[in-house]
């Protein structure tokens, strides 16, 4: 039996190696909520969806599904913060739950490194997910302890919603998920043109051609520079990543002068449930360094 | 999608009438492609194509044909992944993981990209991560870890060196280390080849 209450922590590679603030935070809002939030020790990289899986789709099945495997040996559901994971380990999941030969042959591999076997035990959940539909709107609304009053762009990301037949989250052609969620938050979420295209990065094009990845990205942020929000909000740290460096290479290259500063789900929720500005760690990212949350403190404190 | 299509796209493949490439879709139980009726769907939807030269249809098209010059097409490689073109396919192709089936057929004949190749070879199979935090150049991420009260490594397999090893021996059990070496083995040997040719 899987658990209650508890999630196997997945961490990635982005998150904890150069956004560890969005780790700090997850683990914030998670615990506060009344999660308990396990160490998934030993895992690896999912492995990437993109360029990981262009390689031999096989591999990437084997090496994901060892990385499953150590969430069931900790009875918990996994928990994600990243797109990327999230789509490697929910599909890989998925489909060996599914299919009996391929998780055959996955197992037969695994059990030359010792004690691994894929059993199909748990689901894999993104956090986006957990706090929107789980938690809710009217779940956080009693636990927070400020709202924050600013006007948002909201990036969804791929992998979060895509494919749906395989996430069965919601429609990506017109998701309200979080837009719902942030706004119990004191977000008002602003639409923008081509708001659900791809931020240009995943698939292994950032590290190929970081140009065409420029030029992709470079039209998102023309778009959302058209409704000059307060801050980008997103639920993947490689999305972090694009708008974060994607913009200071606007900056350099293409005289332009963009200070957005970007913000994932967990750290604004991190904020609204009283973790301390100082540690959503802007000060150490690339844009909007000197942005300090608006809003106000909610007058009676209901935990 | 009625019987009649589903029985025309697992038949078999006549080597007479049919390709390689064709041949290693339908192994790979992908013979969906075939499903395609070349509407452009893919390409109209695709954020890729429309900033550079990348098509999906015309990737799709060519592997159908059995037209190998795809695999060598580094514009296959400007896919992003981002599954519009899956979730607009009137055909219900997968076309993503078409594009990814490419790219894998293309990896184990030599065609790979060294940014990827680098990616795959000095850090995904020498740390487990794609993104390590190990190293003299990654201390200062370390430290932001630790200012955050975290532990300066994360309890990956960046705190266990012999889940690293774990790890590389997964890798060459299922032949991840043969298809990198072969790939590069193959890369250099057209590389020799295209200057020699170029000397004569
Ligand atoms: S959308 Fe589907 S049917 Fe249309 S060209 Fe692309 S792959 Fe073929
Ligand atoms: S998944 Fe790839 S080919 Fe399909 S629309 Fe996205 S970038 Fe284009």
């Amino acid at each position: 039996m899987v658990k209650e209450n508890t999630f196997a922590f997945f961490l990635g590679c982005l998150m904890p190696n150069r956004y560890p603030a969005i780790e700090k935070s997850t683990k914030f809002v998670m615990q506060k909520l009344g999660y308990e939030i396990l160490d998934m020790e030993r895992a690896t990289c999912c492995p990437a969806p993109g360029v990981f899986r262009s390689f031999n789709k096989g591999d990437w099945m084997v090496a994901a599904a060892r990385n499953l495997c150590i969430a069931e040996k900790l009875d918990s559901d996994i928990l994600t913060v990243c797109n990327g994971c999230f789509g490697t380990l929910q599909e890989v999941n998925k489909h060996l739950k599914e299919n009996k030969e391929h998780r055959e042959l996955v197992n037969e591999k695994l059990k030359l490194i010792g004690n691994y076997e894929f059993r199909g035990t748990i689901d894999v959940r993104h956090v986006a997910e957990v706090l929107g539909y789980e938690v809710g709107p009217w779940g956080i609304e009693d636990v927070i302890i400020r709202k924050v009053n600013a006007r948002a762009v909201i990036h969804y990301g791929c992998h979060f919603l895509k494919p749906t037949r395989i996430r069965e989250i919601e429609s990506s052609e017109g998701p309200t998920i979080i837009e719902e969620f942030v706004e119990a938050l004191g977000i008002e979420s602003v639409r923008f043109k081509e708001q659900l295209t791809c931020c240009g990065a995943g698939g292994g094009v950032k590290a190929y051609d970081g140009t065409a990845s420029m030029r992709i990205f470079g039209e998102k942020m023309k778009n959302i520079d058209e409704v000059k929000p307060d801050f980008i909000l997103d639920i993947c740290p490689f999305c972090h990543l694009q708008y974060e460096t994607g913009q200071d290479y606007l900056n350099k290259n293409k005289s332009c002068n963009y200070d957005y500063p970007v913000i994932h789900l967990s750290q604004l929720t991190a904020y609204c449930m009283g973790m301390d500005q100082e540690f959503i760690g802007l000060q150490y990212q690339l844009m909007g360094r000197e942005y300090i949350f608006g809003g106000e403190e909610k007058e009676e404190e209901v935990i | 999608m009625s019987e009649n299509v589903e029985k025309y796209i697992k038949r078999k493949v006549y080597k007479s009438t049919s390709s390689r490439i064709a041949q290693k879709f339908v192994d790979a139980g992908l013979e969906k492609i075939r499903a395609c009726i070349n509407c452009g769907t893919c390409t109209g939807s695709c954020p890729s194509g429309r900033r550079t030269a990348y098509r999906t249809r015309s990737a799709i098209r060519r592997a159908l044909t059995g037209d190998e010059s795809v695999l060598k097409d580094i514009d296959i490689w400007l896919c992003s992944t981002c599954y519009y073109c899956y979730e607009r396919c009137p055909r219900d192709i997968p076309v993503t993981d078409m594009i990814i089936k490419l790219r894998n057929i293309a990896v184990e004949e030599g065609y790979i990209l060294d940014s990827h190749f680098g990616l795959a070879n000095d850090i995904f199979y020498a740390t487990g991560h794609g993104v390590p935090a190990t190293g003299e150049n990654n201390k200062k991420w370390r430290d932001l870890r630790e200012s955050y009260g975290l532990p300066p490594l994360p309890p990956t397999v960046h705190s266990y060196p012999e889940a690293v090893k774990e790890c590389q021996e997964l890798m060459n059990a299922v032949g991840f280390r043969k298809l990198l070496d072969n790939a590069a083995k193959l890369k250099e040997e057209r590389a020799q080849a295209a200057k020699k040719d170029k000397e004569e």
